[in-house]
C-alpha cells in the first residue's frame, strides 16, 4: 500500500507527518530545527528520501538542510547566495534604485529528473541552482535582466517564491515573484521574458500593458498540460492556456478573489482549489469561515468545500505555499493555516480533518506519495 | 581553552549540548575567538558574522563577565578571565520581540 508524507515548515520548525494510503491516521514527527523558521521543504520526485529545507532566522541567517533519509536525519549543506557579478539595484518603497541584498530562500524545486539539481527561490528576488545536492549553487542572473530594475518589494518582501518545471520540456520553467510578477524561460534559465499580459492591478499599477510589477502569488500547473497556468494574484484568479503568453481572470463566483495558494487536482487538470481571504488588509477567510473553494471547470464556477472545516469564528491565513495535493486516487488535498492546524482531504476536497491543530504558524506544506 | 556559550539555536545548529571550549591563539579577541569557532563549527560561518564583510550580524550580542561587548573593536583584546578560560564568552541572540 502507499504511503504519505507530508512535509511541513512553519514559524518555529519542520513537521513531518506521515500516514498510510488510507490516510486516516498521522504520525507526527518534529520539530526539527526547533526555533528557527522553516520557510519550505520539498522531496526529490527522483529520489523521494532526498529533501531539502531552507532553515532561517532573523538572528543568524540562512541555512540548507538536506536529509537523504526521508527526513529522519539531516545535513547542513551549501548556503552561499551569491548574486552573479555586480548585484545591481531595483526599485525602492520611495522610488529610488536600491542595491540586491539576500534574505532568505523562499522555496526549493527539486529537478523532475536529475538527482543532484534542485532550484531555489530567494529574496531578494533570484533563481540559484546546485547541480550538486545543495553544496554549491549558482545564480541564473538572466531573469533579473529581464526588467529587474524595475522590481519593487511588496509588503511580504521582494521574494521569488514560486517555482513550476515543465515536465515535456527541460529548457522550460517558470517563477513567481511579489511584487514583480511571473516569468518563463525557454532555454534552461539562460534568459527570461515577463508573461504578465491580462494581469489587471488597478490601484496598484495603472498601466494595463505593464510588463512587470504585478504581485503574483502562486502559480500552479497539471503535469500532463504544462501549457495551463492557473493563477492567484494579489488579487484575482486567473488562468493561461498558452504558457502563460496571455492570462483571463477565472474569479468567477468567488466570494474574494484574493488569496495566496492555489493547487490543481492530481488527476483532473481543469480541477483546481483556492481559499479565498478578505482581502488584502484583512488576512483572513471571508465571513469567518474557513472554505476551500473547487472549480471542476478550471475557474468561473466554484464549489465552497466545507464538511470539517470551522465555518464560524476562524480568522486564520492560509500562505501561498501551504496548499499541496497528493496523487493517490481519490486525490488528497492538504493544507495549512497561520493558526498551526493542517488540514487534509483523502477525498478531493469532499470532507475534510484537522490532521494536527496546535503547531506553530504553519508556511508552507508538500506533500509526498510514497510507494 | 576558551569558553564560549552559543544559543540554543546555534547549538542545536553545531548539534553541542553545551558550552563549546576552544583552543584560541593569542591575543585572545573577538576575531581570534570566532575565527577558531567558525573553524572547529563550519556550520556556524555566517550565523554570527556576515561572511563577507566579517561584521557581527545586527542582532548578535556579544558579553564577557556580565558586560555588553558588541560594539567593541573586533581586535580588541578580551579580559584576562575570558582568555584565561575562568569566564565564558557568551554569544546571545538580541531581544527583537516576535
Amino acid at each position: 500500500m502507499s504511503a504519505l508524507r507530508l512535509l511541513v515548515g512553519t514559524r518555529k520548525g519542520a513537521f513531518i507527518l506521515t500516514s498510510d494510503g488510507k490516510r486516516a491516521e498521522w504520525k507526527v514527527s518534529g520539530p526539527h530545527f526547533a526555533g528557527w523558521e522553516i520557510y519550505h521543504l520539498k522531496g526529490s520526485p527522483v529520489n523521494p528520501n532526498r529533501i531539502y529545507a531552507s532553515q532561517s532566522s532573523g538572528w543568524f541567517g540562512q541555512q540548507v538542510q538536506r536529509s537523504d533519509d526521508g527526513g529522519e536525519t539531516w545535513e547542513a549543506v551549501g548556503k552561499d547566495f551569491l548574486y552573479d557579478g555586480v548585484p545591481g539595484t531595483h526599485q525602492w518603497y520611495d522610488g529610488t534604485q536600491h542595491p540586491w541584498e539576500f534574505k532568505r530562500i523562499w522555496h526549493f524545486e527539486p529537478s523532475l529528473t536529475e538527482a543532484e539539481t534542485v532550484y531555489a527561490g530567494a529574496e531578494d528576488a533570484a533563481l540559484f541552482r546546485s547541480t550538486d545536492g545543495g553544496t554549491t549553487w549558482h545564480e541564473l542572473s538572466g531573469l533579473r535582466d529581464a526588467k529587474g530594475k524595475l522590481w519593487q518589494p511588496g509588503a511580504g518582501g521582494m521574494c521569488l517564491h514560486t517555482i513550476v518545471l515543465d515536465p515535456t520540456n527541460a529548457q522550460r520553467m517558470f517563477v513567481a515573484i511579489s511584487a514583480a510578477g511571473a516569468f518563463r524561460t525557454d532555454d534552461g534559465g539562460t534568459t527570461w521574458s515577463p508573461i504578465n499580459q491580462g494581469l489587471k492591478s488597478q490601484f496598484e499599477l495603472p498601466d494595463p500593458t505593464a510588463e512587470v510589477g504585478h504581485c503574483v502569488h502562486r502559480i500552479a500547473m497539471h503535469s500532463s498540460r504544462p501549457g495551463v497556468l492557473f493563477m492567484q494574484k494579489h488579487w484575482d484568479v486567473m488562468r493561461s492556456d498558452n504558457a502563460g503568453d496571455s492570462w483571463n481572470e477565472v474569479s468567477g463566483n468567488l466570494p474574494s478573489d484574493f488569496g495566496f495558494p492555489i493547487d490543481v487536482h492530481a488527476h483532473e487538470p481543469e480541477t483546481i482549489y483556492v481559499v479565498p481571504i478578505k482581502s488584502d488588509s484583512e488576512h483572513f477567510p471571508p465571513d469567518g469561515k474557513l472554505r476551500v473553494y473547487r472549480s471542476r471547470s478550471g475557474g468561473n464556477e466554484w464549489e465552497a468545500l466545507t464538511k470539517g472545516l470551522p465555518q464560524s469564528d476562524c480568522y486564520v491565513n492560509v500562505l501561498r505555499d501551504a496548499m499541496a495535493v497528493d496523487s493517490l486516487d481519490k486525490c488528497g488535498v492538504y493544507f495549512g493555516t497561520t493558526g498551526g492546524q493542517v488540514y487534509g482531504s483523502a477525498d478531493a476536497g469532499d470532507t475534510w480533518n484537522a490532521i494536527v491543530r496546535d503547531l506553530p504558524a504553519v508556511l508552507s506544506v508538500e506533500a509526498q506519495t510514497l510507494p | 581553552m576558551i569558553r564560549v556559550v552559543l544559543p540554543v539555536h546555534l547549538r542545536t545548529l553545531a548539534k553541542v549540548d553545551d558550552e563549546v571550549k576552544l583552543e584560541v591563539a593569542q591575543p585572545v579577541t573577538q576575531r581570534t575567538v570566532l575565527d577558531a569557532l567558525e573553524a572547529t563549527y563550519p556550520v556556524l560561518r555566517g550565523t554570527v558574522r556576515d561572511q563577507t564583510t566579517q561584521r557581527r550580524r545586527p542582532l548578535v550580542r556579544f558579553f564577557c563577565c556580565g558586560e555588553d561587548f558588541s560594539h567593541e573593536l573586533p581586535d580588541a583584546a578580551l579580559p584576562d578571565a575570558i582568555a584565561t578560560g575562568s569566564e565564558p564568552f557568551f554569544i546571545i541572540g538580541a531581544m527583537a520581540g516576535g
